[in-house]
């Protein structure tokens, strides 16, 4: 084969695979309104499955004694006398239009005070995910490369500490060195990046433990294969071998849990907000799980379902986008 | 949607083999290294306070007494007292039954349902192990604290809650790793034996499929019992799960918030129970793993 030849082809796999890519992310763009809808259906049942009467709740909440009439009232004004299809499909196209209802405690409109507060909570989790990678890849890389040597003992303790550590413990902990011991970083609010540092740091020992014992071993992993050992033979020297053959394929997994641990960073923000006055969704979204505010819950809920299925959306393309292989296999399927 | 678990321990319900058995208790500690055996005195002082603290808490670990409050540790308060005046090692003690009980018996549903729906699905195999699987990949990709929120946000607030939240977030896992196991000893010939013998679907499952189960959902079993207890703990400093005046650590991190900046051992005492515990359990676990069954060598994280 020519030369020429050779680079068209070239190019014609690239383009290609380029049309592969966009179709991949466009089938799971579109899948994207189904599972959320699968989702509301799930949520919108098992909180009016749920064991307590949402009428009584609003009641409650709104201080009116429940007398039959009352409740009867309360029933009709929450459309809860209509059937449950019905009930859903009301609810479904108030929320097509972006109107989740309005809360049983506050009475103020849901969705606007949601995404007042979920800015704030995606900031702390974005700098816990950060953390969680910056400091575990080199931490990783560090234990595979001394494998069952010392700095694999330091982070393989590390990693022990980590996982059994309570989050929200460690947050007082931080903060009670950080702030009342040293004074270097404010112990309240959310002014600046340095009130960013404790609650990230908190939230992320958990998932960079995780991370950093997971990248070793897929370290070790890739590092058993043929083409690295053909690199070794080729004499590229340790650090070229490490980089270049070893690590980036030992990142793949690494990509994929990553869309697990935007779930658990989230999750440990709605936690150690309480502990350092972070103006996030987590008090907000606590206090109506508290109450049973059931618009709030249920419109927290797809919220989170709705940034946890796009995080993993932008994960798999990231994985398709760093393995051919799941390019191919996507070009092979039907 | 993506699966870590997918990736990681995908090779569990390929290999067919049963896991190479334990040669039993006596031999694990004398192979053990130093970590896991303390972890094992340190997982059997546990519960054994747990059972015991009915009756050898020193002070009654309710007991309010405004006269002596938040004392410093000494020789009849050996931590001190909190903010009411209870005496800290008391309720320490008693947080380490509600947290052990608590884990014990979300555990026991998890097992329960894990072992009943998994073998259901392994079992039976075809469209229903589809649809139930399709289901579990739901459970197994979802981040379980949000979905324990939102079930706490279903059901109730209370201990009770909690402990059905946790067990709905996590007994996909389990049903997956039984049905991988199910699924690889199905066709084999003894499980024919036992039908043509007269034993029924049920009875085979339990007399010749379930004892090759049990080494890894033991090990996956103690690897959880740990994150769990951080579950329960976390729901009950949100104010979610076990309310106060009940001693849990939890709630008494969560009741020694106003004088984390005044009295900070006051919080300090049950975080270090909880993370000694929840260290103790891990390490435990993963010697287990490491013992029974080195194909689960990757990480389990969810």
């Amino acid at each position: 084969m020519s030369a020429l030849a050779r680079r068209n082809q070239g190019v014609e796999s690239r383009r290609r695979t380029d049309w592969t890519m966009a179709r991949f992310i466009l089938r799971r763009l579109l899948l994207l309104p189904v599972m959320l809808l699968a989702a509301s259906v799930v949520i919108f049942l098992m909180l009016r499955l749920g064991p307590s009467d949402p009428a009584l709740d609003y009641l409650r909440l709104s201080r009116v004694p429940p007398t039959p009439q009352a409740l009867d009232e309360a029933r009709r004004a929450l459309g809860l006398d209509l059937p449950l299809i019905a009930q859903y499909a009301d609810w479904l196209w108030k929320a097509l239009r972006l109107d989740f209802g309005q809360s049983y405690v506050t009475s103020r409109p849901v969705l606007p005070d949601l995404l007042h507060y979920l800015p704030a909570t995606l900031q702390l989790a974005g700098a816990a995910l950060v953390i969680t990678l910056a400091v575990s890849v080199p931490l990783g890389v560090w234990a595979a490369r001394y494998r069952d040597g010392l700095p694999d003992q330091i982070v393989r303790l590390i990693a022990a500490i980590g996982v059994s550590m309570p989050n929200f413990w460690l947050g007082f902990l931080l903060a009670l060195l950080f702030s009342v011991h040293l004074g270097w970083l404010p112990a309240m609010g959310r002014d600046g990046w340095s009130s960013l540092i404790m609650p990230a740091a908190a939230i992320s020992f958990m998932t960079l433990s995780i991370n950093a014992r997971l990248l070793r071993a897929s370290m070790l992993e890739a590092a058993g294969q043929r083409h690295v050992a053909w690199a070794r033979l080729r004499g590229l020297s340790p650090r070229t071998v490490e980089r270049s053959h070893v690590l980036r394929n030992a990142l793949l997994p690494v990509i994929t849990a990553t869309g697990m641990y935007v779930g658990e960073l989230i999750g440990g923000a709605l936690v150690i907000e309480s502990i350092f006055g972070w103006p996030g969704v987590g008090r907000y979204a606590v206090s109506a799980i508290f109450n049973r505010d059931y618009p709030v819950i249920q419109c927290f809920t797809l919220l989170m379902v709705a940034i946890f299925v796009i995080c993993n959306l932008i994960v798999d393309i990231i994985y398709a986008w760093a393995d051919p292989r799941v390019r191919l296999a996507a070009e092979s399927a039907p | 949607m993506t699966s870590l678990d997918g990736e990681l321990t995908g090779d569990l319900a390929g290999d067919g083999l049963p896991p190479p058995h334990a040669h039993g208790r006596a031999s694990f500690w004398r192979e053990a290294r130093w970590p896991a055996r303390m972890a094992a005195v340190v997982a059997c002082a546990l519960a054994l306070i747990a059972i015991l603290s009915p009756w050898v808490t020193p002070h009654d670990p309710n007991a309010v007494d405004l006269a002596i409050r938040l004392q410093p540790a000494d020789a009849v308060y050996w931590l001190g007292t909190d903010h009411l005046g209870r005496d800290i090692l008391s309720r320490l003690m008693a947080g380490a039954a509600v947290s052990l009980g608590s884990v014990a018996v979300a555990m026991a549903l998890i097992l329960t349902a894990g072992i009943i729906i998994g073998g259901t699905a392994g079992f039976l195999g075809g469209r229903v192990d589809q649809a139930i699987m399709r289901v579990a990949d739901v459970f197994l990709t979802f981040p379980t604290i949000v979905m324990a929120l939102f079930m706490v946000g279903a059901l109730g607030v209370g201990l009770t809650n909690v402990i059905i939240a946790i067990a709905v977030t996590h007994w996909a896992w389990y049903a997956r790793m039984v049905r991988g196991i199910v699924l690889s000893l199905r066709r084999r010939d003894f499980i024919a034996a036992s039908r043509l013998a007269g034993a029924s679907p049920a009875q085979t499952f339990v007399r010749h499929l379930l004892p090759a189960t049990m080494a890894q959902l033991l090990v996956l079993a103690t690897l959880d019992i740990g994150h769990i207890m951080l579950h329960v703990s976390g729901l009950s400093f949100l104010g979610l799960g076990v309310t106060a005046p009940t001693a849990e650590w939890g709630v008494m991190i969560a009741d020694a918030r106003e004088y984390v900046w005044t009295e900070p051992l006051l919080m300090f005492w049950p975080g270090l129970a909880l993370f000694i515990s929840v260290m103790a359990l891990n390490t435990l676990g993963d010697a287990l793993r490491d013992r029974l069954d080195p194909s689960l060598r990757a990480e389990h994280g969810h």
